[in-house]
This record gives C-alpha cells, sequence and structure tokens, in this order.
C-alpha cells in the first residue's frame, strides 16, 4: 500500500493507441493492496491488454465480489461502469448487467474464495448460461482479505503461515469450468504477462463466459516455504501447455510458425488467435483429452498454463435466449414496455 | 550485459545530472532540499564550499547544470537551480563566522597570482587556511576580472560581487592593485615557492574589413564593456550594430539601450540554432527589443565624409543536412544597415605578452601555453595556470574548478609530494527510508511548470546602468521550484538476492523505466525495455541473476524520477532509495590527509 499517488508524466516513451490514450490513461486510483500482491500484476496486466485492443474505457463494466482481488477494479480503468456485489454474487449482477447491456464489455474480477467458496453455486451458473463475459479469477489458495484461511482452492498438504494444514481436497476452477462445459477455460500466473496478456486479450474477445484462472500469490498470508501458491513454488511447477498470440483484425500475421505446429482460431470480430504447442500431446478442443491432460500433470504437482480449452461455436446468454441483437439499454421506450394491452396478451396466451 | 558496477564512485554520480554537469561539482539537490527547509545559511555555506561565488553564480552562471537537469527530460524545463542558488544567497544569515580563516601561523610558502579574477580568488580561498601567504598581482584597480569589468551590473550588482571577493581578500591575502606583471621572469626571481596565472583571455577578436580602421565609433565587445564599467563611456549612438551573436554579444547590446541607443540590432551570420549565445540570454535580450537578425555576414563598414554610417552586409543562404550541419553555404544578395556605432563581439583570445618564450613556458600553436589538464602545471615546474588563461575562455564557474584543482596542485607541490598522487573521489550512500510510507526526501512528484523569474519593468530597468534586472524568487515562488527538484540524489539502490520478481515495482514505476528480462548483449536488451531506449548520454543498470529465474532485474537511469514508488511497492526490500553524497576533495583535505599520516607516523615511532 502506498500513500503518495503514481504520478502521471507523459514521457517521451509514452505509447498511444488508436484512440490516442495513453497507456495511463487505462489506469485507476492507487492499489491499497500489500506490496507485492500478485493482483496488482494482474490489474497491470489487464491495463495493458485493454490499452493495446483500443478499448475505450467507458465500453467496459468491471464487475466483482468480496476480497483483495475484488477489490482491484478500482485501480484500473478509471473511466469505465463497474459493480461491486456481495460476497460471491457478483455473477447475478453480471448476468443482470449483460442483459440490459448486451454491448457493454463485461470484465469481472473474483477471488478463489468469492468464486469457489461463497460463490461457487453463482460461479457454475455464470458457466453454464454462457454469460458473454471475462471472468478474471485471481487464484491464491486463501482468503487474503481476512488474514489468509485457506480457501476452496487450497491443496492438500499446504500449509498455512503459521505451520497449519489443509487436509480438504482442492476445488479447481478450470477443471470445473471445463466439466461444466466452459467455452474458453485458461490459466496464467500473475508473474508471467507474457502469457497473461493476449490470453486476457483473446478472451475479452471471445463470444460467451471465458474464465481466466491466474495464480496470483498472496505476499504477506501466503508466499512462505510451504505453500503450494508462493512465487517460487508457482514459477517451479509452471507448465506452459500452449503459447497463445493474439492478432487482431486485418492485421497480417508477421511471425513465422512451423506448419502443424500452429493452429489458428478466428475470434467472431475476425481477430485471430494463433496456439502455439509446447506440449506435443495437447489437445485444445478436445474436453476430455485436455481434462485428462490437465489431471495427470497436477498429479504430478505440475500447473498446466496457457489456453486450455476454447470452443467458439456455442452461442451465449443472448444467443441462447434470442434476445435482440439491440442492446435492451438502447431500445426506444415504447419497443422495451409495450403497454399493458400487450401485457394483457401475454398474459392471455398463458390462461 | 555485465551487471553493472556500482561500488565505484562513478555510477551514482551520474545519476545526479546536474551535480555530474557542474564543472565544481556543486551538490545541487542537497541545497535545493535546504532551501526548502528554509536552511538557506546552510544551502549557501554547501554552495560555497564547491563553488565559492554562490551570490555571483545566483545571477550569472553559466549554467551547465541546467541543460543536463532530469526535470528536462520528463517535461520540457529544467529546474531553476541558478536562481534557487540566488535565493540561498539572497535570504542567508550573517554567515561571516562560518567562512574559512587563515591560521595566525603560517606555513612558510609563499605564492605569486597573477590576475584577481575569479580562477586566482578560488586558489587563495582554498591555499590561505592552510597558512600559505598569497600575493595577488593586479593591472587594475580593482579585484574582479571580466565579472566586474565586463559582467554588466544590470546583471550583477557591484555590492554582491565585493562582498564575495571580500569573503576571501579579507582573510589576509596581499592584494596589490595597479600591479601588471610585465615580466613572468622578474616575478619568478622574487622567490615564490609557486605561481599562478589566473590572467584571463584579455584580447577581443578584431574584424579586419573595409572600413574597419576609419571610424573610432567601432569597437571591440570586451574592451567596450570595460571602459563602461569605468565610467570612460557614458553614451553611444541612436543606432547600434553588434557583430557576433555569443554572451558577449548580448551584453554589450542590452548595455547600448542604457546608454541611448533606440534601435539595437545583432547581427548573426548563420541561423539561430548555431548561435553561441544561451537560450536565456537571448530570451533577456529580446524581451528588451533586442533585435536579432540572421544570415547576415559582416562585408564593410561604410564611412561618408570620415563618419561611419552604416555596415554592409552579405545575405547568406545555407543547406543544412539531417544533423542540423551546414554542408553549403552561398552569398544570394547584400543589404546595407546604418549605423552610428559598431562593437565587435565576435570572441576573445589569449594574450601572454608578458610571459617570455626562454624560460621554459612551453605554448602551442595558438599561443596558448600546454597545462596539464588535472594538474594545472606548466612545463616549467610550479607555475601554474588556470581559468580562461588555461584552455581558453570558458566562464566563471570553469575557473573556479580550476582553482580548486590548481590549489591542491600548489599544496602539493610546495611539501614536495606528488601531484599526481591526488585525493579519490568518493560516493557514500545512507538509507532514506523512515518507515513504512516515509522517506526522509520529498518524494512525491509535483507537475508543477518553471517559474518565471520576475523583473523590473523594461521602462525602468533603461533610466539608469546599474538596475538589476532580476528581481529574485519570491518566497512563494521560491516554495514552489524546490519542489521541481526530482532528488536524482536519492538513488534506487538494488538488492538483486532480496528480489521475488513479483513485478510489483515494473509495474508500479511511472515512467517504465524498469524491465525484468533475460540478460542478453546491450543492443538486444536495449530493444526489449519496457519503454524504448532512448537516450544513449543515459546508462542502463543491469542486476546480478534474480534468484528465481536468473533474468535480470534492468533500469534505464534516463527518465527515473526518484518518486521511490518502486522501493515502497517492493515487498523485500529489495529497492531501497539511499541518499548518496559525492565526496570531493579539496587542498584542505589533502592537508587533514597528511596531519593524519603524521600523526599515524608519530604514534608508530
Ligand atoms: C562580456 C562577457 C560576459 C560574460 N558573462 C559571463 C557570465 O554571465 N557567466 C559566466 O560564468 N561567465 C561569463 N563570462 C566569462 C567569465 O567572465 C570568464 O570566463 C571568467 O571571468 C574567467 O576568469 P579568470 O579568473 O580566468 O580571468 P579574468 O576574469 O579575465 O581575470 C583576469 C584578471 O587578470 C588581470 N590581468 C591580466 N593580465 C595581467 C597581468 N599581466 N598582470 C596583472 N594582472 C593581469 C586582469 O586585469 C583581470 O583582472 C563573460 C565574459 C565576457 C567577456
Ligand atoms: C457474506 C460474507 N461472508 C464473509 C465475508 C468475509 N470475507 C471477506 S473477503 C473473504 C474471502 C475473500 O477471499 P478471496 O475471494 O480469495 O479474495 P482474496 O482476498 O484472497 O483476493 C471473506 C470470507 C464477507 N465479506 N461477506
Ligand atoms: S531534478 Fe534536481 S537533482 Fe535532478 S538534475 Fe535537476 S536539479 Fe539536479
Ligand atoms: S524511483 Fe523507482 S518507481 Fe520511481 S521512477 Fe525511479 S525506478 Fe521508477
Ligand atoms: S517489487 Fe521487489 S521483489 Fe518485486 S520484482 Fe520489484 S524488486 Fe523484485
Ligand atoms: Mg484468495
Amino acid at each position: 500500500m502506498t500513500y503518495i499517488a503514481k504520478p502521471k508524466i507523459v514521457h517521451e516513451g509514452l505509447a498511444r493507441n488508436a484512440l490516442g490514450y495513453t497507456i495511463r490513461d487505462y489506469e485507476g486510483g492507487m492499489s491499497t493492496l500489500c506490496a507485492g500482491c500478485g493482483h496488482d500484476s494482474v490489474t497491470a496486466a489487464i491495463v495493458q491488454a485493454f490499452f493495446e485492443l483500443d478499448i475505450p474505457p467507458h465500453s467496459v463494466g468491471k464487475m466483482s465480489g468480496i476480497g483483495c482481488s475484488s477489490k482491484t477494479p478500482a485501480y484500473f480503468l478509471a473511466a469505465s461502469h463497474g459493480f461491486n456485489s456481495v460476497h460471491g454474487r457478483m455473477p447475478s449482477i453480471a448476468t443482470g448487467a449483460s442483459a440490459a447491456n448486451r454491448g457493454l464489455h463485461l470484465l469481472g474480477v473474483s477471488g478463489d474464495g468469492d468464486s469457489l467458496s461463497i460463490g461457487l453455486g453463482q460461479f457454475a451458473h455464470a458457466i453454464r448460461r454462457n454469460l458473454n463475459m471475462t471472468y478474471v479469477l485471481e487464484n491464491n489458495g486463501v482468503y487474503g482479505l481476512t488474514k489468509g484461511q485457506f480457501s476452496a482452492s487450497a491443496d492438500v498438504g499446504t500449509k498455512a503461515k503459521k505451520g497449519e494444514v489443509n487436509e480438504q481436497q482442492p476445488i479447481d476452477s478450470v477443471q470445473m469450468a471445463m466439466a461444466q462445459g466452459g467455452t474458453f477455460v485458461a490459466r496464467s500466473f500473475s508473474g508471467d504477462k507474457e502469457q497473461l496478456v493476449p490470453l486476457l486479450k483473446a478472451a475479452f474477445k471471445h463470444d460467451g463466459f471465458a474464465l481466466v484462472d491466474v495464480l496470483s500469490p498472496c505476499v504477506t498470508f501466503n508466499d512462505h516455504e510451504s505453500s503450494t501458491k508462493s512465487y517460487a513454488y508457482t514459477r517451479q511447477f509452471f507448465h506452459r501447455a500452449i503459447h497463445l498470440d493474439y492478432i487482431p483484425p486485418a492485421k497480417e500475421i508477421k511471425a513465422a510458425y512451423d506448419e502443424g505446429d500452429v493452429m489458428p482460431v478466428e475470434l467472431h470480430d475476425g481477430s485471430r488467435i494463433l496456439l502455439r504447442k509446447v506440449s506435443k500431446e495437447y489437445s485444445v478442443n478436445n474436453r476430455g483429452a485436455a481434462l485428462d491432460y490437465i489431471r495427470t500433470h497436477q498429479r504430478r504437482g505440475e500447473i498446466v498454463t496457457g489456453l486450455l480449452y476454447i470452443d467458439e461455436s456455442e452461442p451465449d446468454m443472448h444467443g441462447i435466449n434470442q434476445t435482440t441483437a439491440k442492446p435492451l439499454s438502447e431500445l426506444p421506450f415504447d419497443a422495451l414496455c409495450p403497454g399493458s394491452d400487450a401485457l394483457a396478451d401475454l398474459q392471455n396466451r398463458f390462461r | 550485459m555485465e551487471p553493472t558496477k556500482t561500488t565505484g564512485t562513478e555510477y551514482f554520480h551520474r545519476v545526479v545530472d546536474c551535480q555530474w554537469a557542474c564543472p565544481a561539482h556543486t551538490d545541487v539537490p542537497e541545497y535545493i532540499r535546504l532551501i526548502a527547509q528554509g536552511r538557506f545559511s546552510d544551502a549557501y555555506m554547501l554552495n560555497r564550499g564547491s563553488n565559492v561565488f554562490p551570490g555571483i553564480l545566483g545571477r550569472v552562471c553559466d549554467r551547465p547544470c541546467e541543460p543536463a537537469c532530469r526535470r528536462g527530460r520528463v517535461e520540457d524545463k529544467a529546474v531553476a537551480i541558478c536562481r534557487l542558488k540566488r535565493v540561498a544567497s539572497d535570504n542567508r544569515d550573517d554567515i561571516t563566522d562560518r567562512l574559512p580563516t587563515a591560521p595566525e601561523k603560517k606555513n612558510g610558502k609563499r605564492v605569486a597570482l597573477v590576475g584577481a579574477g575569479c580562477a586566482s580568488l578560488a586558489v587563495v580561498n582554498d591555499l590561505m587556511p592552510l597558512g600559505y601567504e598569497c600575493v595577488i598581482h593586479e593591472a587594475l584597480d580593482k579585484p574582479g576580472g571580466l565579472m566586474w569589468t565586463n559582467i554588466p551590473s544590470f546583471r550583477l550588482p557591484a555590492s554582491i560581487l565585493e562582498e564575495e571577493m571580500n569573503y576571501i581578500i579579507d582573510m589576509g591575502a596581499d592584494l596589490r592593485l595597479n600591479s601588471p606583471v610585465n615580466s613572468l621572469k622578474e616575478l619568478l626571481d622574487e622567490g615564490y615557492d609557486a605561481v599562478f596565472v589566473g590572467t584571463g583571455a584579455p584580447k577581443g577578436k578584431n574584424l579586419q574589413i573595409p572600413g574597419r580602421d576609419d571610424s573610432d565609433r567601432i569597437h571591440v565587445g570586451i574592451q567596450w564593456l570595460e571602459s563602461v564599467a569605468f565610467d570612460h563611456v557614458d553614451s553611444i549612438g541612436e543606432n547600434v550594430l553588434i557583430i557576433g551573436v555569443g554572451n558577449t554579444a548580448m551584453d554589450c547590446c542590452r548595455t547600448s539601450l542604457r546608454l541611448g541607443a533606440k534601435d539595437v540590432k545583432v547581427m548573426a551570420r548563420k541561423p539561430r540554432n548555431f548561435f553561441k549565445a544561451s537560450d536565456w540570454e537571448l530570451e533577456d535580450a529580446e524581451e528588451e527589443r533586442v533585435e536579432i537578425v540572421v544570415n547576415h555576414s559582416p562585408k564593410e563598414f561604410v564611412i561618408e565624409n570620415g563618419k561611419l554610417v552604416g555596415m554592409n552586409f552579405e545575405k547568406m543562404e545555407y543547406d543544412i543536412d539531417d544533423n542540423g550541419r551546414i554542408i553549403e553555404q552561398r552569398v544570394v544578395g547584400e543589404k546595407f544597415f546604418p549605423a552610428d556605432d559598431v562593437v565587435l563581439a565576435i570572441g576573445q583570445d589569449n594574450a601572454f605578452p608578458w610571459v617570455e618564450r626562454d624560460i621554459g613556458i612551453e605554448f602551442d600553436q595558438w599561443e596558448v601555453p600546454v597545462v596539464d589538464e588535472s594538474t594545472f602545471e606548466s612545463t616549467l615546474p610550479g607555475v601554474f595556470f588556470g581559468g580562461d588563461a588555461a584552455f581558453g575562455p570558458k566562464n566563471i564557474i570553469w575557473a573556479v574548478e580550476h582553482g580548486h584543482q590548481a590549489a591542491i596542485s600548489i599544496h602539493k607541490y610546495c611539501q614536495g609530494q606528488d601531484m599526481k598522487q591526488r585525493l579519490p573521489r568518493g560516493v557514500t550512500l545512507q538509507s532514506a527510508k523512515m518507515g513504512m510510507h516515509e522517506w526522509s526526501y520529498s518524494n512525491d512528484f509535483d507537475p508543477s511548470a518553471r517559474r518565471l523569474m520576475p523583473s523590473v519593468d523594461l521602462a525602468e530597468r533603461f533610466n539608469k546602468l546599474n538596475i538589476e534586472v532580476e528581481l529574485g524568487f519570491t518566497a512563494e515562488q521560491a516554495a514552489q521550484e524546490v519542489e521541481r527538484c526530482l532528488n536524482c540524489d536519492l538513488q534506487t539502490v538494488f538488492f538483486a538476492d532480496l528480489c521475488i520478481e513479483c513485478d510489483a515495482c515494473i509495474d508500479i514505476c511511472p515512467v517504465d523505466c524498469l524491465t525484468i528480462a533475460e540478460n542478453a548483449p546491450e543492443e538486444e536488451l536495449k530493444k526489449n525495455l519496457k519503454s524504448p531506449f532512448l537516450n544513449e548520454d543515459q546508462p542502463l543498470y543491469v542486476s546480478a541473476p534474480l534468484k528465481q529465474t536468473g533474468r535480470a532485474m534492468i533500469k534505464d537511469e534516463n527518465l527515473c524520477v526518484h518518486c521511490g514508488l518502486c522501493a515502497e511497492r517492493c515487498p523485500t526490500a529489495a529497492w531501497d532509495m539511499q541518499k548518496s553524497k559525492v565526496e570531493i576533495p579539496y587542498a584542505i583535505d589533502e592537508m587533514a590527509q597528511d596531519e593524519a599520516r603524521c600523526l599515524e607516523d608519530r604514534k608508530a615511532g
């Protein structure tokens, strides 16, 4: 936590994006998290991804629940919309926001406690609905905000700062999303922006629910030696299965790739992602095989990262419900509220 | 790239851009902080230690520090370093009891100084406290050299000049006015232990074109300014042309306006970016409505009926390449400018008619003595040169630095020690951390723009020659300006073994000057930085391999604003803000070292 504000200095090396904004225009208030918290790095990655995608800040809706992770929307995109919900209930608020304004770029930030303990039910249903949002789960294995109790993602055998051992099975958001029919499932590490930033960009561009689980160490309560969510542990057991490059629409693919090694996936807005397998056996659009791979490596204590599963063919919540293409919030009042005669008509149909 | 060595003195000294650029290495950020705390006398004394004439330099220094100032890279204007020096001087209390004094008991060595300009005075300032007897021979009836004969009193009031010169002379120097030295040989024969030559570069350059010798209204700038200073000249014609566009030209045009000229033009041969004058001197002259005419090369003086009526100029055109260099030039016409007086301000030369060429002092092809750049000794042992006399015309602050170095040499020479074995510079570091979010300096970046110097009304300032134009900063302005300093001496010091590579510092840095990357050859590293590498003059810091991944922490020193946010955000204190102090040795330190050695010898024996 820092008392002086990060000064806004427009220096020579500061680039501008297509909208004429600098990266500083995508920042928010000063973080009040502990110095060295992984969540701050995720914030920086989000800022960078939005800047590079040329997304106007005011077109974004930042949604979150409760926790240190859920506080972070205050630290990026100051000029956007946001809602900080009750603990674990962000998905339903996000559902409402999306229903009312499908034009909003929804970005949820949550924690392992917020999503996998108190909010597990909400989380599962958001996946089921294929709610069109990016859902960043900042995973540190503890309830950081309430001083480091184990969360539902704590591994068996991991020790709390004071030595207590966790003996309950962890809930893995990635495996859950995969099993639940999630259409975009990714895992990354706060300490690896090279991987995280393109992943976030692809997630924003995915139509449907995009889970990005980010291992994000809690320096204060879970960065000690016998922790499995520390910087050192994550770095040691970090396993990159798939590397992803994000290519904006209409941009030529310049880098040279070996044929067969690269799988291009076209997203709905014409942008592409290029997936490069780091691990030969991995299959990014075979749910069963992908799950297997993740489980096998998990048993060895390895953390599989990258874009783990993608399916661009499933309809999102609006598609499933066949809503209007125009956001409800932009419909004229009489279209939105056709009057009591129309209501009576509707009711009559059910009599 | 090899991990950066920060253990010597150079790395951290270079980071303090102003102090590095100052010839005398004045500790700028420290004196600015002292001013911020209202400790004006302390700020004055700190200045005096390195530059000897804070009141003078706070008005007229050439300020090589300001173009170097980091603030000028972060936004367009540097900190008003020079004018803050004046704030320290203007607001100081009586500091006479803090000045150096000469001991009653002399050390038996006599040093002669030729000329009483700033170079000689700096030598005297350093040698008197050591017990040397200093005899100054000055040709004129006042000490000060060009500071009094050429720098106009509307820039540098006589009272300020006298006060600071007297601090030195009053230590008991033997100042002999109206005593030109006409023969170095004779002076040497008087048996001094050492001689310092600080006679400046007294010869104004001439312009030998048709008509030059046909009028007495054509003046050589520095001689003319001297005549004005001596009250021998107190008027000038209505139309005046100044030839040349260096700092001397600026003083000549502004002086002309105060002696009655109505229309003053400064005639430049080349376009504006080739001007020698400092930007601020040009600004000051233009504010006084002096017109600067570019691309006109003097051709001839026009004399009618024995009277100067003006000058003809060739109009020039230049082809300039991408690097701003002239590749072609041609004459495209001619133009007449009327003038009642013309002042030539095209440079100065050294002249040593009084130095015999057969006494062992070697001169180079330009008639400048051969002088050692670190000891300032000439080829004749025991004879030293400094200031403008050593390597041609420079400025006051260089003359002072020459004086400090020459004083060390003279001391070592007189004590029979090796002049080349000088005390080295040092850098000390001390953590500035006071608590979780507390640092012993003001680390919050203040975005204010540079304060504008208030000055006397245009109409009023021409009434008399010696009305000081600049009024000095008000208290409010000074309080604001000090906050613009970025505290470059608060160094970011990195401990690679503590870093857990959490990226906190990388993310918080407001100018993106930090990167963690695989170490690589320099050229490649420069391509992988978070913010592009833009300034070749500024160093890259590269750490030892980091523990977790073996990558390196890299810092581009160019834009760091020393806000300390990296250190504040670092969970392991791998970054620390440490106050650096550059220790510059003077003659008195050499003597202290001698005494310490003596004491040890005595203990041992
Ligand atoms: C018009 C003008 C404006 C300037 N403005 C500035 C400015 O704003 N800021 C700045 O930093 N610098 C300025 N300078 C440059 C600066 O004045 C000089 O660099 C500086 O004064 C050099 O100091 P010095 O001690 O080497 O020599 P000088 O100041 O030249 O002093 C030499 C002294 O030696 C005496 N002398 C010479 N020969 C003999 C002899 N044979 N016997 C006895 N005495 C002798 C002279 O009378 C003189 O007093 C300016 C120069 C000029 C010409
Ligand atoms: C309804 C409710 N129950 C409990 C709490 C207490 N509480 C606050 S934050 C938190 C856990 C947050 O953990 P996580 O989502 O992992 O966030 P982190 O701080 O670790 O980033 C809990 C249990 C609460 N605020 N509201
Ligand atoms: S900002 Fe201050 S310390 Fe840094 S170069 Fe400028 S005056 Fe010197
Ligand atoms: S002090 Fe640290 S955070 Fe501040 S500008 Fe310098 S490197 Fe960046
Ligand atoms: S904040 Fe400290 S520990 Fe984290 S990367 Fe920077 S120096 Fe290393
Ligand atoms: Mg948590």
